[in-house]
């Protein structure tokens, strides 16, 4: 009794009862496809996000202004000023001195760049008959192309030269363009902005959307055109820093820190500003879409147990219903580990075969997009849950195969 | 084929042998002692009314069922201090048995059904396949041998289920009440087949209620109530049985 003959055995077992065989098999495919494609989009979206943030610019600091922070917002002491704490009686905003002062060489060695932003607001944009409205209208300065990674695909950026002078161009996202342009090429043609013409210059790269918002419904202008003509010469929204390098992010906003600090007049732990770090933001998110993989893998391993179970059960409908069989060839002198073999072989082969079609529906499966996520096949996954499928075979029919094995045979033979 | 030398040990040797069903008030006792030898090349027909324990005897020769006491040798072997894998064994080599209901796997063809003790007897597949349409040629069934047993009719089911306790040349061929599912003609084949066996020297222990198929056998064992009441040779052990065909007296 080799073990070819007990694959055969339990090959002609499976066979016999075709449609119930594949039923079980199709249990344990869902729960090893699910486990895999599961997975598989966990990795996915965790990989879209980063790629997100990522795009988001490499290795720069968002320093935007905090009206919680200091004695600011309003937040007066109850004794009316000059309290042992000392509360300022107004947060400072951030301003185009504070962007200057972030260039220092000496004071910031890690800094490469910076960016000060104000944002437009509702900016209305118009081209003949057609109008939009611009979600972002940002004016900067021309280091912020790189710095928040947006590079373009037709036309140039506005330079030093355009800032200087204020000129009224403009860079527009590819959903602006589309709006306003069609299929037209709008280089060099005139827009007005809230009333105020820009000429446009350059469009952006597309970048897609992230979510909830269209990163491409921008448009980027020279800081003091946009001061001028619709923010005015308030404050700024944001400062935008770039580090010299993915390792000097820390050092860079420990330095921006210092600089801002020392200007605003903060002593305490509660400053009046915001410093939004690409890489720990990076790092939270990756932690966040980690446990949620996981919970997705969770979730999937539970159908493939359900699936294990499916396994028992049909192998126990097997074994009672094939009673008389087992009576038969224990007469005929089948020794108890052939039939254990050939009823575990007969589980096994079920898992088995139910976890290989599992993978090969997984690797169909992840080809195509779910929900705009781009699935990524995990290979320890697919091992992991071919490996648990064959444990399920062997441990889940272990029981029904151990019971037809005990089988005395003349209680076998009597079962009608 | 001449008859074989009786060698010293019978082929079967029972001794003592009682079996009880159940507990308390319930209890049944099938067997109260039964003690009987059979010789090799003996042809035995046990005989007795239903419930007078001939089956469970059967059973116990056969070692699908234990014994509540006494021994049991089977060419030698105690069975009863057999472990279980030496009795899947001893089922194998030493004893074929045949059914009432002949007891067939489904869905296997015949020339399967007679490979299959040979399968478990570790014999290799050119040679299972050898033995076992040698087995269906002494049974008549060379013309059937990739039937499945729903194919079949009862006295070809039987016959393939002789084959197939023929098969491991055993040293006992057991039949509980072989011809008890077939019809007249059916039963006169397998009858003429058991013939066949026992003027080749097999020894065969043959269960019955029918008269006239006790007559075919050297010897006749009637129990009743788990008791040997009667002995009765019709024809000496080394001798051909008594209704063996004219012209083929093997002796």
């Amino acid at each position: 009794m080799n073990r070819i003959e007990i694959l055969r055995f339990a090959l002609r077992g499976l066979l016999a009862n075709k449609l119930r065989s594949a039923l079980t098999t199709l249990g344990i495919l869902i729960g090893v496809a699910a486990v895999i494609m599961l997975v598989a989009v966990g990795e996915g979206s965790s990989r879209s996000i980063q790629q997100n943030i990522q795009r988001l610019g490499a290795n720069t600091l968002t320093i935007s202004p905090s009206f919680s922070g200091g004695g600011g917002g309003g937040v007066r002491g109850p004794s009316g000023g000059g309290g042992n704490t000392g509360p300022r009686t107004q947060a400072r905003q951030l301003s185009l001195a504070d962007a200057k002062a972030l260039t220092d060489r000496t004071l910031a060695p890690s800094v490469k760049s910076v960016s000060p932003i104000v944002n437009a607001p509702s900016a209305t944009a118009a081209y003949g008959a057609a109008s939009h409205t611009i979600a972002h209208f940002v004016g900067t300065y021309p280091s912020y192309f790189e710095a928040v990674n947006k590079p373009v695909s037709e036309g140039t950026y506005f330079f030093n030269d355009d800032v200087l002078a204020a000129r009224k161009v403009v860079v527009l996202g590819r959903t602006v363009a589309g709006e306003l342009f069609g299929d037209a090429d709008p280089i060099g043609r005139r827009i007005s902005v809230s009333g105020v013409p820009f000429t446009v210059v350059g469009v952006l790269k597309a970048s897609g959307s992230t979510g909830m918002q269209d990163a491409d419904d921008v448009a980027v202008a020279p800081l003091p055109a946009v001061q001028q003509s619709l923010s005015g010469f308030g404050p700024l929204g944001q400062i935008v820093v770039q580090a010299t390098g993915a390792g000097t992010t820390t050092t860079a906003q420990a330095e921006v820190t210092a600089i801002l600090n020392q200007r605003h007049g903060i002593t305490n732990d509660n400053p009046d500003y915001r410093i939004l770090n690409q890489a720990t933001l990076q790092e939270t998110v990756s932690e966040a879409t980690g446990t949620f993989t996981v919970l997705l893998g969770a979730v999937a391993a539970i159908s493939l147990l359900v699936g294990g179970i499916g396994i028992t059960n049909i192998m126990l409908v097997t074994v009672t219903e094939r009673t008389r069989e087992i009576g038969i060839r224990k007469a005929i002198g089948a020794p108890r580990s052939a039939i254990l073999g050939q009823f575990l072989m007969e589980a096994t082969l079920l898992s088995l075969v139910g976890g290989l079609s599992g993978v090969l529906v997984a690797f169909v499966g992840t080809r195509f997009s779910v929900a705009g996520i781009e699935p990524v096949l995990v290979p320890s996954s697919v091992v992991l849950a071919l490996g648990v499928s064959l444990a399920i075979g062997l441990f889940f029919g272990s029981y029904p195969a151990n019971r037809a094995a005990k089988l005395r045979p003349i209680q076998a033979l009597r079962d009608e | 084929m001449t008859v074989q030398e009786e060698s010293p040990a019978p082929v079967l040797r029972v001794r003592d042998l009682v079996k009880e069903y159940g507990e308390g008030d319930a209890r049944v006792r099938a067997l109260r002692g039964v003690s009987l030898d059979v010789e090799r090349g003996d042809y035995v027909a046990v005989m007795g009314a239903s419930g007078s324990g001939k089956s469970t005897l059967m059973n116990i020769l056969g070692c699908l069922d234990v014994p509540t006491s006494g021994t049991y040798l089977i060419d030698g072997a105690d069975a009863g201090r057999l472990d279980e894998h030496q009795l899947a064994v001893l089922r194998n080599r030493r004893v074929g048995f045949v059914f009432q209901s002949f007891n067939l796997i489904p869905r296997m063809s015949a020339l399967a059904n007679v490979e299959l003790p040979l399968v478990y007897g570790g014999i290799p597949q050119a040679a299972r396949r050898e033995r076992a349409l040698a087995a269906l040629e002494q049974v008549g069934l060379t013309d059937r041998v990739h039937h499945e047993p729903n194919q079949l009719s009862g006295g070809q089911q039987q016959r393939v289920a002789v084959a197939r306790a023929l098969v491991t040349a055993p040293a006992l061929l057991l039949a509980d009440e072989p011809t008890g599912n077939l019809d007249t003609a059916s039963t006169g084949d397998v009858l003429e087949i058991m013939d066949r066996l026992s003027a080749s020297g097999r020894t065969i222990v043959l269960i019955t209620h029918e008269d006239d198929v006790a007559a075919h056998a050297k010897r006749v064992i009637r129990l009743v109530d788990g008791e040997v009441v009667e002995d009765r040779r019709q024809a000496p052990v080394d001798g051909p049985p008594p209704r063996l065909p004219q012209g083929e007296d093997a002796a």
